[in-house]
């Protein structure tokens, strides 16, 4: 009887959750706003809604135990054993590079400018995997740090005329630099304040970019950014400083547009293997162990004598500067920047990489960022409802996989018996 | 009176109106918070749902050809109430109950994955314009000399500063003096010794949700009508500085929501009276961290020990 009664009270509540939000439409008829039953198909969803919330809480038991019945997927038996592929191992990475390379010149331009956008994505999903994955700190404002790469790079070529490559070590020292300002002061907040604060900054680190018009551009942002050059060889037709040759001409083939495409990728994949050998290395060091140690009790590594402030500021700093890495880069592909690019939406993406590959792990993130960018190419369709999918996937992952679809593996060794 | 100190008491009677309503939605935030610790990132949302629901309803009774305002307010604000409470109930149920209990990260991320869930779900349902209600109340009262510079006081905030103080009033009485507000005042001591004493804490957990949203629909109604406009994206900034709110006057505590409400929309009016308006966000995003930094505890908070 109580399960009827679940029953019809979950119905219940799923009917006024979806009458007038989803079957009523307003619009506006001039300067009166008017209201619009939705059409037929909506309202048999709707009813379909209802009437599936029904029966799944009516049979709930029985669902639970028909899914506990399917059988699991045994992955680690699909994978050699532990010594094959101790030495597959750099064959494979060897492999999977030369493959990265020579990749490009195979496919569509529309293809390998998707896996630039992807690659930037990886960098910035290691970057704020590094401050939320290793280090266990929060930061909802990852996407300033991205700004503050970006503008640099925009600016410094601007008013300077500095090349992408002098300006790549300055975009990613200057948000380290803004990195380690705000961590300074806040990382002794507790976890979910920190979370706003770091929220907080990127909203204002916005606000100021499209507030200072004189510097920035204000809303219409900076547009004609230098593309990145190949030791001072251009890629476009002609070259547009005085005495200079363009990259064909160099080359003596003939022009075309793809040339500069396939470079600025293979410039990618340079700065994101890079990145990866960085902080793979940082994992292994001491600092990185700190990182992880600290994530599981703060406690008991403030009383084992470890720095906690240096601990979370290195944690910090470097995902910031990993950030201003990929928005130098990232201003560099575009051409044109504008604060449009760096709203809060950006931050919870690049979460929902980490949250997704699996909190601290590399592989995890990679794997992640390649299928959030690429599937919402694929599914060019249902492009209105990513976003509504994003937070679905959020809630849904942290409810039945939080440690993530590839969840980080510790190098370890077991001892035989 | 001089121009500057008419002007100075206009920017008041606007900061105030403001701040009331941003105290009602910090009263959510600080009652989950006080209770099972967490931040309901998704409250904003449930605002923005309150306003939408009240347009439609108030649009849907006007093309009925019903005009008394007085009968069409307390219906709208009746069914927004109960569409945001439902909401507000289902978001606890399904993204944060399974949760309980587990990482404060892993909540918090759940938390953001509903609110964005929430605010794309408007967009698809309702569009991403803006929607505007024309002025339903009109009229107020000036004050001052007209060639020197005319204060002004709408019926509409005379209406916002009556429903919220009603509301507090309310609420303070609910909480302090009905068996609910106790166990609701024990919860917030101690969750698990309060389950022991035979309290269903479940339950209470999810009425805090509720009360939290039905404030929340009462703040979108009031907004809705004052700005005229609403649109999907509206809660989030309204969530951020309700957040703020709350902190500024010590999380935890439900008069310390209401003053920092109040303290967070006169520093705002101010600060778009002398500066330019864009700013106003910098400077309330600036004060939740000056706060955090000097006084975490808040205005009227209790200082929170870390245990082993």
């Amino acid at each position: 009887m109580s399960k009827i009664y679940n029953a019809i009270f979950a119905a219940g509540i799923t009917f006024v959750l979806a009458c007038l939000m989803i079957g009523v439409k307003l619009n506006t008829e001039g300067t009166t706003l008017t209201v619009s039953g939705a059409s037929g198909e909506q309202w048999s969803w709707i009813v379909g809604g209802i009437v599936l919330v029904f029966l799944a809480q009516l049979f709930a038991d029985r669902i639970d135990t028909l899914f506990g019945k399917l059988p699991k997927p045994k992955i680690g038996a699909l994978l050699p054993a532990e010594e094959k592929r101790a030495t597959l191992k750099p064959w494979l990475l060897a492999a999977l590079i030369v493959g990265l390379l020579v990749w490009p010149f195979m496919v569509s331009r529309g293809a390998v400018d998707l896996a630039t956008l992807t690659l930037i994505y990886i960098m910035l999903g290691l970057g704020l995997n590094i401050v939320v994955g290793l280090a266990g700190l929060l930061d909802l404002g990852f996407v300033a740090f991205y700004a503050v790469g970006a503008y640099t790079y925009a600016l410094l070529s601007q008013y300077f005329g500095l090349s992408f490559w002098a300006c790549l070590p300055i975009a990613a020292g200057l948000a380290a630099t803004f990195g380690f300002i705000l961590g300074f002061p806040v990382l002794r907040l507790r976890g979910d304040y920190l979370a706003i604060v770091t929220l907080g900054f990127g909203e204002i680190i916005r606000i100021l970019l499209n507030n200072w018009t004189a510097l920035t551009g204000g809303p219409n942002g900076i547009s004609g950014i230098e593309k990145p050059t190949l030791f001072g060889l251009e890629f476009t037709r002609r070259a547009k400083e005085e005495g200079n040759v363009p990259f064909h001409e160099w080359m003596g083939i003939d022009y075309s547009s793809s040339y500069k495409v396939i470079f600025l990728y293979l410039i990618a994949v340079i700065l994101m293997l890079f990145v990866v050998y960085v902080i793979n290395r940082l994992t292994r060091m001491p600092i990185g162990r700190a990182w992880e140690a600290l994530r599981e009790d703060e406690i008991a590594c403030r009383s084992l004598g470890l720095n906690r402030t240096i601990i979370k500021l290195s944690a910090f700093t470097l995902g910031a500067s990993t950030a201003g890495f990929a928005g130098a880069f990232f201003a560099a592909r575009q051409g044109f920047i504008s604060p449009e690019s760096f709203i809060f939406i950006e931050s919870a993406i690049i979460l929902a990489i980490v949250v997704l590959g699996g909190m601290g792990s590399q592989i995890g993130v990679i794997l992640a960022a390649i299928v959030m960018t690429i599937l919402p190419e694929l599914a060019r369709e249902f492009s209105e409802y990513r976003m509504l999918l994003f937070g679905l996937l959020m809630v849904v992952m942290m409810r039945w996989r939080p440690q993530g679809l590839v969840p980080m593996k510790r190098p370890h060794l077991e001892l035989n018996q | 009176m001089t121009e500057t100190s008419l002007y100075l008491i206009q920017q008041l009677i606007n900061g105030l109106t403001i701040g009331s309503t941003y105290a009602l939605i910090a009263i959510g935030y600080t009652m989950v918070y006080g209770i099972i610790g967490m931040i309901n990132f998704a409250h904003g949302e449930i605002y923005m749902i309150g306003s939408y629901v009240t347009f439609i309803v108030i649009a849907g009774l006007m093309s009925m050809g019903l005009v008394s305002l007085p009968i069409v307010l307390l219906i709208a604000l009746i069914i927004a109430i109960i569409t945001s409470s439902t909401y507000g109930w289902t978001v606890e149920r399904v993204a944060y109950r399974p949760l309980r209990g587990s990482n404060r990260l892993i909540a918090l991320i759940s938390a953001i994955g509903m609110s964005i869930f929430l605010q794309n779900f408007v967009v698809l349902s309702q569009g991403s314009r803006d929607v505007a209600l024309p002025p339903q109340i009109s009229g107020g009262w000036t004050f001052g000399d007209p060639s020197v510079f005319e204060v002004s006081f709408s019926y509409m905030q005379l209406l916002i500063w009556l429903a919220t103080f009603l509301t507090m009033a309310g609420l303070t009485l609910f909480i302090s003096k009905s068996r609910m507000g106790r166990a609701c005042r024990a919860c917030s001591e101690d969750l698990g010794m309060t389950n022991l004493l035979g309290i269903n804490t479940n339950k209470i957990i999810s009425m805090t949700f509720v009360i939290g949203a039905a404030l929340a629909a009462i703040a979108g109604l009031l907004l809705g009508l004052y700005y005229g406009v609403v649109n999907p994206f509206v809660g989030f900034m309204a969530g951020l500085k309700a957040f703020t709110a709350a902190v500024l006057g010590g999380i935890g505590s439900i008069p310390g929501a209401m003053l920092g409400g109040l303290i967070l929309g006169v520093t705002e009016a101010l600060t778009s009276a002398y500066f330019p308006s864009e700013y106003k966000d910098v400077v309330a995003f600036s004060l939740l961290v000056l706060i955090l930094l000097f006084r975490p505890s808040g205005l009227l908070g209790k200082p929170e020990v870390e245990k082993v």
